[in-house]
């Protein structure tokens, strides 16, 4: 027995069934596509944060090798370099570093050597730079050469440059998986579109002899599947997140590690996922349906 | 018009429909109605010739046209092909709404219609639980929701009792007066004799026009 209807109050159905078997597939596979997604955004964003934060410290330093001349002691040496470099612009301290810790310094490479005092071990000087002029190394080296002192600067730009070139490579490498895992999830949401339209075929067919547009029959698996990817990625997003937040508390202050110091506002990565996911999914049901549409006629 | 290397299914036809006109179909089984049925409303394409529609030539319409003319098409599929997810109402309305109408215009056409062809008790029932007759009525209700300038039916009484069919084809002959031409294959013998409305016979893939039988009866 059918319920009472009230034609006044009616409403148009979806056009397409609202259930299909094949949507728990998809909503797992977009899902845990759209979890990897979130997790490499959270891991890239981290790595650049490691990476500017080593060279925000390596830029903000230098260290300066002195070698003694005929006559004057290491420790003289060091602390008149000290001195020069302490009244150059641009260098906020300049710090002799005690010879104990330039023994602390070779004895990983040298082993428990008993008289060690007696190796020519050149003496360090600290320089930290000021943060907003900071001194380049040919001004340090100048102010040394003004002050005769034999010494190599050493302004970390080597590493600088490899810590650069590493972030960068993270980033280009996250950038690569990141379009892989769309390109996956469009491919994933087109073959969807494929089965979902032979299935379906009885109803493009109803609604072309209707005069339904082909543009508004594709519209309709458009908006189905880009529904279904929003809520996949909904789903991928949050385990994601709950991973990270994980992480962030089992790893304390510093992250995961301190080489990958993931933050809070790092889970905000996941936010954009469903509407990525969504609009993934639209742009790819919409080219294969317009595709198959065409060649149904 | 053939279907792929198969045999002629109809050859040398050369018919014109006057708008406003009544024709009955017949013909034995297999002699062509559907098809010829299938090229008047886009769903084939003739293999020699062409079809005219709406005063165009339907090889030179672009594929973009043919959806607005489908929409000034009613069609009774002799399969019905109803949307079985949807329901009676909602199939019935399908055409208004891919016309782009707004539900509030039509809603009480939609469920008067319905209640015409005797389905005012079933408007939310989903084809699989409708008896034969009762998907055929609606079949017919979603063909004519839209006034179409051309109706055209196959085999429309095939499931349903005498009376509901000759109400059916009071409900084509009300379209009629209406302006809407109206084409209907059927097998019906006694429905074509008591009509008074002109045939048109197909066999081995030709057409004869034959002229209206004398009315029997009182059928309108």
């Amino acid at each position: 027995m059918s319920e009472p209807f009230d034609a006044t109050r009616w409403q148009p159905a979806p056009l397409l069934p609202e259930k299909d078997a094949r949507d728990g597939a998809l909503i797992f596979v977009v899902a845990v596509l759209c979890f990897m997604a979130c997790l490499t955004a959270m891991g890239v964003i981290a790595a650049n944060r490691a990476a500017h934060a080593w060279t925000g410290q390596l830029i903000g330093e230098a260290t300066v090798i002195v070698r003694p001349r005929g006559g004057e002691t290491p420790d003289a040496a060091a602390a008149r370099a000290a001195e020069a470099l302490s009244a150059t612009p641009g260098v906020t301290e300049a710090r002799a570093l005690e010879p104990a810790k330039a023994y602390d310094l070779i004895r990983p490479w040298l082993g428990d050597v008993s008289d060690i005092e007696d190796l020519p071990v050149p003496r360090l000087v600290a320089v930290t730079l000021d943060a907003k002029a900071p001194a380049d190394a040919p001004k340090l080296r100048a102010a040394l050469i003004a002050q005769n002192v034999d010494a190599t600067v050493d302004d970390h730009s080597l590493w600088i440059k490899d810590i650069r070139r590493a972030g960068r490579l993270v980033g280009g490498v996250g950038a690569g998986v990141f379009l892989l895992i769309a390109a996956a999830a469009a491919a994933v949401v087109a073959f969807a579109t494929r089965a979902g339209l032979a299935a379906r075929r009885d109803v493009v067919e109803v609604l072309h002899l209707a005069g339904a547009e082909d543009g508004f029959i594709a519209r309709l698996f458009q908006v189905r599947f880009a529904r279904v990817a929003g809520q996949a990625g909904l789903i991928g997003a949050i385990m994601a997140a709950a991973l990270g937040a994980g992480l962030r508390v089992a790893g304390g202050g510093g992250g995961l590690t301190p080489a990958l110091p993931l933050a809070w506002s790092d889970l905000l990565a996941v936010v954009p996922c469903p509407l990525l996911a969504a609009l993934v999914a639209a742009g790819a049901a919409q080219f294969t349906a317009m595709k198959l549409i065409r060649d149904m006629q | 018009m053939r279907y792929g290397r198969g045999p002629d299914i109809l050859t040398n036809l050369n018919l014109s429909l006057a708008p406003g006109s009544f024709h009955f179909v017949t013909g034995p089984s297999g002699a062509g109605k559907t098809s010829l049925l299938k090229l008047i409303y886009l769903a084939a394409k003739p293999s020699k010739g062409h079809v005219h529609l709406f005063g165009r030539d339907m090889a030179q319409a672009p594929a973009s046209a043919r959806p607005k003319l489908r929409r000034r098409i009613g069609v009774v599929f002799q399969d019905l092909v109803l949307l079985e997810h949807l329901s009676a109402f909602d199939n019935t309305a399908l055409p208004l709404r891919i016309a782009g109408r707004k539900p509030a215009d039509y809603r009480t056409d939609v469920a008067e219609l319905l209640s015409w062809v005797g389905l005012g008790q079933r408007m939310n029932a989903m084809p699989p639980t409708l008896a034969g007759g009762e998907r055929q009525r609606l079949a017919i209700a979603r063909a004519v929701v839209n006034r179409p300038e051309i109706l055209l039916a196959d085999e429309p009484t095939g499931n349903v009792d005498h009376e509901m069919a000759l109400r059916i084809f009071r409900l084509f002959v009300e379209l009629n007066r209406l302006g809407t031409t109206v084409l209907i294959a059927t097998h019906d013998q006694d429905l074509i004799a008591r009509s008074g409305r002109p045939v048109l016979h197909l066999e081995n893939g030709r057409i004869t026009a034959r002229p209206a039988p004398a009315l029997q009866g009182n059928l309108l």
